[in-house]
């Protein structure tokens, strides 16, 4: 990577291409968002920090006994990754709706639906995947009980897609207005709601000797909704943010 | 047909039609909830297990059967909004959000005033409830995210593409709301689940429902007129229309 180009150019250039395909359109979209999130490490890690220091909190809070923390810890860890997911929202598009990126992918050639699930995708691989591995050394802190840690990896990592796509939106709606962060939050909790109880569901059942599949299976639906339908709904966000 | 819909879409028809409309919709809003709750309060017989108190059922599921249909009343009109571009759909989207809200703490509310004598405490964590607290929060959102955006159109697209998301999102939360609530307490109280209603019992609460619905039409209807003289009021017909008023 070279290091004086601006960060919009590749994209740009890439799309501008004659002849550029849709392919890559959205690998160069894909590639361009890699690279920024990799010049500043410091803002994909702060969600990760973040998620650490609220599980901190809680053996502080309620109690240091493993008993206590082993019957709270699904529900604590699959709450502060909603949390975290918050904070990295925020800033999914804000960088590029302040530097013109984003009036550039309007006007690309491209289904903007379609270029933003690219964006999506690096969301989640730098919070979200990041984030399910990184939950069972939590779960650990927390005295969670053997038998569950594939279990809280593999749902949340699914989950957290799920989460990327529908926080998405909300990100989209609130990049250009003044305090976003705070109205972000009040309008997708409520829809990371069921991702949650099936989440913490999987948990439940695999703590207790069950089978945790078809609760994955549930959120894999949801997913599958969500990347079927949630694009449409981002694209048509970011074009209210841009053009008003 | 078209011709009709297109003519609805103009604001200034729709004030007309509105104006002649509103009035037949107040009037039977007001005479199916005075009939409805004299009958519910006064006449209708008690509940053999819950006494009087079940009467509250005559306010909180009309509420309750508002603020889901106006949940979808918004989504729908967000899509007319946003794929037609029709203005009256939003004007009337933002008259019919607050209402919803009001409707959805009104069902809350009278809910867990009819809890606290049937179940002994205030709220329970019943699928229902926690599905309806949910609704509330959407309807905030959606109040919240039209006022954000200093340029009114912004917030009003945003509202609308919020309040269709939201409409999907309805029935996973609400399944997977009664899911969760059958794996963590099973069987506590059914809110359903009641011996079958006499007629005497259920017919006032059908002329409560109907009444609340018509009281919803009234509503939006009259302060829809009122938004479109704010929202048009630059426009050359709204001045027209007070000046042979003067």
């Amino acid at each position: 990577m070279s290091a004086c180009s601006t960060d919009v150019e590749p994209a740009v250039v890439a799309v501008k291409e004659a002849g550029a395909g849709l392919g890559m359109a959205l690998w160069a979209t894909f590639q361009r968002d890699l690279v920024g999130v990799a010049r500043r490490p410091a803002d994909a890690l702060t969600p990760l920090v973040f998620f650490a220091m609220v599980i901190t909190l809680f053996p502080l809070g309620i109690s240091p006994e493993p008993e206590r923390l082993a019957w709270i810890a699904p529900g604590v860890l699959w709450v502060a990754a909603l949390l975290s997911a918050l904070l990295s929202l925020d800033g999914l598009f804000r960088a590029d709706y302040e530097d013109g990126t984003l009036e550039q992918l309007l006007l690309a050639p491209h289904p903007l639906s379609l270029l933003v699930v690219a964006k999506v995708l690096v969301h989640w691989l730098t919070t979200g995947l990041p984030l399910a591995l990184m939950a069972p050394l939590l779960g650990v802190l927390l005295a969670l009980p053997q038998g569950s840690y594939l279990a809280l990896s593999v749902t949340l990592a699914v989950g957290s897609g799920c989460i990327s796509l529908i926080g998405a939106i909300g990100a989209g709606l609130t990049v250009g207005l003044a305090r976003g962060g705070m109205l972000l939050s009040l309008l997708v909790l409520p829809l990371f709601m069921p991702v949650l109880i099936f989440g913490t569901g999987a948990m439940g059942a695999a703590l207790s000797g069950g089978e945790w599949l078809p609760h994955l299976a549930v959120i894999g639906a949801m997913l599958a909704l969500a990347l079927a339908s949630a694009p449409l709904a981002i694209a048509a966000s970011l074009r209210i943010s841009v053009h008003g | 047909m078209w011709a009709f819909f297109h003519k609805l879409g103009s604001p200034r028809w729709f004030y007309g039609i509105a104006a002649r409309l509103a009035p037949w919709c107040w009037g039977l809003a007001l005479a199916l909830i005075v009939v409805g709750s004299v009958w519910g309060l006064a006449f209708a017989p008690s509940d053999y297990q819950q006494g009087n108190s079940f009467r509250i059922i005559y306010v909180h599921v009309p509420a309750a059967f508002l603020a889901q249909s106006i949940f979808i009343a918004l989504a729908a009109s967000g899509f007319v909004f946003m794929v037609w571009k029709v203005k009256i759909a939003d004007m009337a989207a933002a008259m019919m959000a607050p209402l919803g809200a009001a409707m959805t703490a009104i069902a809350l509310l009278s809910g867990s005033v009819w809890g606290k004598p049937t179940w002994g405490t205030w709220w329970q964590w019943d699928a229902r409830l926690t599905s309806m607290l949910i609704l509330l929060f959407l309807y905030v959102g959606v109040m919240l995210i039209r006022r954000a955006f200093p340029r009114p159109l912004s917030g009003s697209k945003a509202a609308s593409v919020l309040a269709m998301v939201g409409v999907i999102n309805i029935p996973i939360i609400k399944y997977s709301v009664e899911w969760w609530n059958t794996l963590h307490q099973p069987a506590s109280f059914t809110l359903t689940e009641r011996p079958a209603m006499p007629t005497e019992m259920w017919l006032p609460l059908l002329i409560m429902v109907l009444g609340f619905y018509a009281f919803f039409a009234a509503f939006t209807l009259t302060r829809t007129r009122t938004e479109i003289l704010r929202r048009e009021g630059s426009k050359r017909w709204v001045k027209e229309l007070f000046k042979e008023d003067a």
